[in-house]
C-alpha cells in the first residue's frame, strides 16, 4: 500500500525576473514528503533550496513566480489556491522557521504579543485566553520563566532563545508541515544541538512532517529520514539518509561529502581527488621563542554606559554591580610558524581577545608581548603608527562586509602597502598586487573588479591577499570561512595552510568549528566565559579532551557518518 | 543638558553676525535728515558707542534676567513681541505639518506596498512637485483659485477676519482658545483663515515625509520579521501596519523633526503672502531695519525650540523603540 504523501512537488520550476532577463532558480524539482517524515534538502548557496520552500508557502519575492509544475499539499493545489486561502494555510497548516532568528522577530513588539498575533489570527485563542496560551507555548519550547519572557523584546534574548520563540510561532497552530530554513546557522554547536533536538522531539510528538533546509551534511545526516541534494536549482540525488552518506551516487554529493570537515582526515582530503602529489610540507623551524606572548590579559566593561541619563528618565536604576569581565586574565603563547586555534562559544571572549591582540581594543590589564616588544601598554589609537603594526594582520569573518564596496580588488589588496609600506611607485605597488594575487590563486584579470562582481571564495582570497601584503609575522583569522560554502571553505583552508608554510607566518585562528580548527591548527585553546579551560596540541585536545566542557562541545557537533 | 553649549554658541554667533551685517542702526533710526550730532546722540542712547566686548557683556547680563532688549521698530520688548507672535507661527506650522502627515504617510505606505503601481508614481509626482514649487507661488496660486476665482475662502488677511473679536487669550493658539471659550463662530472663522496657508506649507513639507515613509516602508517590508509574519499567515493589514509601519516610523519621526524646525523659520514667505502675524515676518522686518535685538531674540527662540523638539523626538523614540530605552 502506498500512502498518499502530505506534500507532493512535481516538475516545480521557479523563475525570477531580473534586470538581465529571467533566471531559473529552481528547475523541474520533484520530491514528496510523507506524513511524519523528516526530509533534508542539502545544497550550497544558490542551489535553490530556500526558493523551493518559499514556493511551497507561496511567499516568493515580487520578482519570483512559479513557472511550471505542481505543488500538492494534502490534496490542495497550492499553485492555483487563491491568496486568502493561502493565508489561512500559512501558519495553520504549513509553518516555517528561519535562519537568523533575531531578525525574524519583530524587534519592537513583545515576543508574547507576536505569539498572540498568530494564535488570534488562526482562531486558536480568543483575546481573553491568548496570554495564557502564549505562555503555554513558551513553556512547550522550554523557555524558563515564561511569564517573564512573555514581556521580553527579541533584543533582550539570546540567539538560541529567539530561535525557540520563532519555533513556538511555527508550532502555535499545530501545523502538519514545518519548514526549517537553516534554523541553526549562526548558532553555537551546543545551542544548535539543543534547538534541533527540541524541534525533532516536538515535531515527532505531534506527528508533523519536517523539511530541513541546510548546507550542513552532518546536520542533515543526524536528523533526517531522507536527504535531497540540490545543485543549481536541480535535484541531483534523493536517498534515505542512512545510505546517502555511505554510498553517494552523484559526483556532486561526493564532492560535498569530501569537503565537509570531519575527524580523522587531513586538509588535503577536503579537496577533490587528484593524481597530483601533495607538495611536501616543509618542516617549520620553531626556535622556541614565542612570537606572541599574552600574560594575564583582562578586559572589563562597565555594566552601564556613562550616558545613563535617558535610562534613568524611564525609571531604570543605574546598576552599580561589578564590571563585566569579558576576558578574565588569560595567558598563552604563539610560537613562530605555529597556528593556534582559539575556540569557544559566542560570548566566551575569543573575539575580544583577538581584538586586543590586534590592538583595536585597550586591555584593562595584562601584557601582550609581540616580537619581544610590549604592545599591550600602547594606546589602541597610537598603535596604527607603531612599527610593529604591519607585522600583525587580520582576516575577517565576512569576506563581503570587510571589503570596501567602492574599492577594486587591486585597491583593497594594496591598501596596507599604500598606508604602511613606505613610498612605493604606482608600478611597484601594482606589481606587488599581482604577485600577491598569484600567491592566493586569484586570477589577475579579476584584480580590477569590484567586490560585488566577485564570488564569495574570490572575496575571501582578496581578504587574505590584503592581510599578507606586508609579510606579517602573525595573522589573526577571525572565522575566515564561516560565511563560505563547504567546497569553497575546503579550498580556502588549504590555501591558508600552504601560505603559512611558504611565508612562515603564525596564525591565531578564531573559530567555533572544532573540525576546522583540528584541520588547520597545531595547538588549540578552548575558552569559556572569558577563561581558558583547556589548551594543548590539537590532536590531543580534540581526540582526548580532558575538560568536561571540551567534551560537551565535541559531542554537540553533528558529523556525517562516513 | 548636552544642548547648553550649543545654546551658548548660538548666543555668541547671533550677536556677532548681527554686528557684522552691513547697515547702521543709528543712521536708520535718526532718519535721513539727521545731523552728525543727532546721530552721535542716538548712538550713545543705544549703547552702540561702546566697544564690542562691552556690548556683548551687557547683552549677556540682560539675557540672564530674561531680557532680550527692546525692538526699535515696534517699540515693544522683544520677549513680548515673540511671545505674542510665536503662537501664530507655531499654530500655522503645526497644522501645516499635520496636514502633510495625513496626506504623505498614507501615500508613502501605499506607494511602498504597491511598489511600481500608479499610486507609487503619484507619490513620486506629488513629492517632486511639492519641493519644486516655491511656497510663495503655491500660496498665491491657492489664494487665486480659492479666494479670487471660487470665493470659498476669506481674504488672506491675517489670523482672523476683522468682524470677529479674538477669544480670551489663554494659549495663544486661536483654535484652542476659541474651543476653550466655546465660541464656535470664531473657531470656524479662524479655521477658514488657517486652511490655505497651512495647505501651502503642507504641500512644501509633503515631499520629504512621503519619500522617507516610502523608503523606510520598503526596507521594513523586505525585512526578515515581515517574512515571518507573512509565513504565519497574518492578515496583510496587520503585516503592513503592526509589523512593517511601526518599525518604519522611526526614520519618519526623525524627518518630521527636521521638517518642523526648518518650516518654523522658513515660513516667512507664507506669512508674508497671507499677512500672518508670525515671528518669521517679524524677524525679517527687523533684519531689514537693522534692528538687532529682535533678530537675536528670534535666533535664540528658534534654537531653544529646536532643542525642545529634539528632546521630544528622543522621548518619542523611547516610546516606540524599546531598544533605545536601554542602549542610551
Amino acid at each position: 500500500m502506498v500512502a498518499i504523501p502530505l506534500l507532493d512537488i512535481s516538475d516545480l520550476t521557479v523563475e525570477f525576473g531580473t534586470r538581465r532577463g529571467i533566471v531559473r532558480a529552481v528547475e523541474k524539482v520533484d520530491f514528496t514528503v510523507a506524513k511524519g517524515e523528516t526530509v533534508g534538502i542539502v545544497g550550497e548557496s544558490g542551489s535553490g533550496k530556500s526558493v523551493t520552500s518559499y514556493a511551497v508557502m507561496r511567499i516568493l519575492d515580487r520578482a519570483g513566480r512559479i513557472a511550471d509544475g505542481s505543488i500538492t499539499f494534502s490534496g490542495i493545489d497550492i499553485r492555483s489556491a487563491d491568496e486568502a486561502y493561502m493565508r489561512d494555510l500559512r501558519g495553520r497548516e504549513i509553518s516555517m522557521i528561519f535562519q537568523n532568528p533575531r531578525a525574524a522577530l519583530n524587534p519592537i513588539r513583545k515576543v508574547g504579543r507576536q505569539l498572540e498575533d498568530v494564535l488570534l489570527r488562526h482562531v486558536q485563542a480568543v483575546p481573553s485566553n491568548a496570554k495564557e496560551k502564549a505562555i503555554d507555548l513558551l513553556n512547550q519550547v522550554r523557555i524558563s520563566r515564561p511569564e517573564e519572557r512573555y514581556h521580553a523584546y527579541p533584543f533582550e534574548l539570546s540567539g538560541g532563545m529567539c530561535q525557540r520563540i520563532v519555533f513556538a510561532l511555527a508550532l502555535a497552530c499545530r501545523p502538519q508541515l514545518l519548514i526549517a530554513d537553516e534554523p541553526t546557522t549562526g548558532l553555537d554547536a551546543t545551542t544548535q544541538k539543543a534547538v534541533m533536538d527540541l524541534v525533532v522531539e516536538l515535531t515527532r510528538a505531534r506527528g508533523m512532517s519536517t523539511i530541513l533546509i541546510t548546507h550542513d551534511l552532518g546536520l542533515a545526516a543526524a536528523y533526517c529520514d531522507k536527504v535531497i541534494v540540490m545543485e543549481r536549482g536541480k535535484v541531483v540525488e534523493t536517498a534515505p539518509s542512512g545510505s546517502i552518506f555511505k554510498d553517494p551516487q552523484h559526483p556532486y554529493t561526493r564532492k560535498l561529502m569530501r569537503a565537509t570537515p570531519r575527524p580523522g582526515i587531513t586538509l588535503r582530503d577536503l579537496l577533490p581527488a587528484t593524481d597530483e602529489e601533495p607538495p611536501a610540507s616543509s618542516v617549520v623551524v620553531m626556535d622556541g621563542k614565542p612570537l606572541l606572548s599574552v600574560r594575564d590579559l583582562v578586559k572589563e566593561y562597565p555594566r552601564q554606559g556613562a550616558g545613563a541619563t535617558l535610562a534613568s528618565l524611564f525609571g531604570k536604576k543605574a546598576a552599580d554591580a561589578a564590571p563585566f569581565r569579558a576576558v578574565g586574565g588569560i595567558s598563552f603563547d604563539v610560537m613562530r610558524g605555529e597556528s593556534v586555534g582559539l575556540v569557544g562559544e559566542s560570548g566566551c571572549g575569543k573575539s575580544t581577545t583577538s581584538m586586543m591582540i590586534m590592538r583595536l581594543l585597550d586591555p584593562t590589564s595584562g601584557s601582550i608581548q609581540f616580537n619581544g616588544v610590549d604592545i599591550g601598554g600602547l594606546a589602541a589609537k597610537s598603535f596604527a603608527a607603531h612599527p610593529m603594526r604591519p607585522k600583525i594582520q587580520m582576516v575577517f569573518q565576512d569576506p563581503t562586509d570587510s571589503l570596501n564596496p567602492r574599492y577594486t580588488a587591486a585597491r583593497a589588496i594594496s591598501d596596507p602597502i599604500l598606508r604602511m609600506g613606505g613610498g612605493q611607485s604606482a608600478a611597484q605597488v601594482r606589481a606587488r598586487c599581482e604577485e600577491l594575487a598569484r600567491l592566493v590563486g586569484l586570477p589577475g584579470d579579476l584584480l580590477d573588479r569590484f567586490p560585488h562582481q566577485l564570488s564569495g571564495g574570490q572575496k575571501a582570497r582578496v581578504g587574505i591577499a590584503r592581510a599578507i601584503a606586508l609579510d606579517p609575522d602573525l595573522v589573526v583569522l577571525d572565522e575566515p570561512t564561516a560565511a563560505l560554502d563547504v567546497s569553497v571553505q575546503a579550498i580556502v583552508l588549504n590555501l591558508l595552510q600552504e601560505l603559512k608554510e611558504r611565508l612562515s607566518m603564525s596564525y591565531l585562528f578564531v573559530s567555533h568549528d572544532l573540525h576546522v580548527v583540528h584541520l588547520l591548527c597545531d595547538r588549540v585553546i578552548v575558552m569559556r566565559n572569558g577563561a581558558i579551560v583547556e589548551q594543548g596540541s590539537a590532536d590531543r585536545v580534540l581526540s582526548h579532551p580532558e575538560h568536561e566542557y571540551t567534551r560537551e562541545l565535541l559531542a554537540a557537533v553533528p558529523t556525517p557518518p562516513v | 543638558m548636552t544642548s547648553i553649549p550649543s545654546l551658548i554658541g548660538v548666543v555668541i554667533v547671533s550677536f556677532l553676525l548681527t554686528r557684522v551685517l552691513p547697515g547702521d542702526t543709528a543712521t536708520y533710526f535718526a532718519g535721513p535728515a539727521a545731523t552728525p550730532k543727532a546721530l552721535e546722540e542716538v548712538r550713545k542712547q543705544l549703547g552702540l558707542d561702546k566697544p564690542l566686548p562691552e556690548q556683548f557683556l551687557r547683552y549677556v547680563a540682560d539675557l540672564t534676567h530674561g531680557d532680550l532688549g527692546n525692538s526699535l521698530t515696534t517699540g515693544q520688548t522683544v520677549v513680548g513681541d515673540i511671545t505674542s507672535r510665536l503662537p501664530a507661527s507655531a499654530e500655522l506650522t503645526l497644522i501645516g505639518l499635520l496636514l502633510a502627515l495625513l496626506i504623505a504617510v498614507p501615500l508613502g505606505i501605499l506607494a511602498a506596498v504597491r511598489q511600481g503601481s500608479w499610486i507609487d508614481h503619484l507619490c513620486r509626482v506629488v513629492a517632486t512637485a511639492g519641493v519644486s514649487l516655491p511656497v510663495f507661488f503655491t500660496g498665491l496660486l491657492l489664494v487665486y483659485v480659492f479666494y479670487f476665482l471660487l470665493g470659498w475662502s476669506p481674504a488672506p488677511l491675517g489670523r482672523l477676519d476683522i468682524f470677529f473679536s479674538e477669544p480670551p487669550r489663554i494659549t495663544g493658539f486661536l483654535l484652542v482658545d476659541s474651543i476653550i471659550a466655546r465660541d464656535w463662530e470664531v473657531l470656524r472663522a479662524a479655521l477658514s483663515q488657517l486652511i490655505l496657508p497651512a495647505l501651502t506649507l503642507a504641500v512644501f513639507s509633503l515631499a520629504p515625509i512621503a519619500r522617507i515613509t516610502r523608503a523606510s516602508m520598503l526596507t521594513a517590508l523586505s525585512s526578515d520579521f515581515v517574512r515571518t509574519a507573512r509565513a504565519s499567515g497574518l492578515k496583510p493589514i496587520t503585516v503592513t501596519m503592526t509589523y512593517a509601519f511601526r518599525n518604519a516610523m522611526l526614520p519618519v519621526i526623525t524627518t518630521l523633526g527636521m521638517v518642523f524646525s526648518f518650516l518654523l523659520g522658513a515660513n516667512v514667505l507664507v506669512e508674508k503672502v497671507f499677512a500672518w502675524p508670525g515671528i518669521g515676518s517679524y524677524a525679517v522686518e527687523a533684519l531689514i531695519a537693522s534692528d538687532f535685538a529682535p533678530v537675536q531674540g528670534f535666533v535664540l527662540a528658534m534654537a531653544i525650540l529646536y532643542v525642545i523638539l529634539n528632546l521630544a523626538i528622543d522621548l518619542l523614540y523611547g516610546v516606540i523603540d524599546p531598544r533605545v530605552r536601554v542602549t542610551t
